[in-house]
């Protein structure tokens, strides 16, 4: 925690996004993803968090091609291959939704309360959507 | 690293609000703006919500929103603010968080 009080370098910022909708009924889901990789391009440290309906997201055997809608979860496979490691669900929400023990679509942490407020405490900028 | 917590929706529009306040941390301030006003006019659901919340925060409504939306008593828990108060909050505060 040395480093906290100074002044965040320009270069190196700490972006927290947090994904809080349904994959297919918004836009917002894909918006998120798509700033989560251009930051991680540009070479920030990303955190990346699936909240409330996000943790949707996640869940694996997703078909949408029959709404018209793409697949999110090739897109988070790519996550790793752009060095976006710090993906996060939050466990409340998964618990509420009853998907405490569903198989997801990638490798993430899942968070307490605590944590999630630790994350955006040390983040410089937060972006929920 | 205090944050400023802006909401544009009440707690009827889904979890926004309910899960900004779970993540409050002391010295956050919380803003009120659009129909997020509605969250601080004087029902036994919103006393009851601004009672218990988990931390000490600063709670402030857009004065603007509350007088296009004709809610004459806020809540006393809210402090009102015009739209430089607004931007006096933003710079207060380290970063701004947006929940809608």
């Amino acid at each position: 925690m040395t480093d906290t009080s100074a002044p965040p370098s320009a270069s190196h910022r700490r972006l927290t996004f947090i994904s809080r909708r349904a994959p297919f009924g918004e836009d917002y889901p894909r918006a998120c993803l798509d700033m989560v990789m251009a930051a991680a391009v540009f070479d920030q440290q990303v955190n990346y968090v699936f909240m409330d309906d996000g943790v949707h997201q996640l869940v694996s055997g997703q078909a949408p091609a029959a709404i018209g809608a793409k697949d999110l979860s090739a897109q988070f496979a790519a996550l790793s291959l752009y060095g976006v490691e710090n993906v996060f669900a939050d466990r409340q929400s998964l618990l509420e939704r009853g998907l405490e023990n569903a198989v997801l679509s990638i490798p993430v942490d899942v968070i307490d309360n605590a944590c999630l407020q630790r994350l955006i405490q040390d983040s410089d900028q937060v972006f929920v959507l | 690293m205090s944050a400023l917590h802006i909401i544009n929706k009440p707690q009827s529009r889904g979890q926004a609000l309910r899960s900004c306040l779970r993540l409050l941390q002391p010295g956050d301030a919380l803003l009120l703006i659009e129909d997020g006003v509605y969250a601080c006019t004087d029902t036994g659901e919103n006393r009851l919500l601004w009672q218990n919340l988990p931390v000490e925060v600063g709670c402030h409504a857009l004065r603007p929103d509350l007088d296009a939306r004709g809610i004459a008593l806020p809540l006393p828990t809210f402090a009102l603010v015009d739209d430089d108060g607004f931007v006096a909050l933003v710079c207060e505060h380290d970063k701004t968080l947006s929940w809608f």
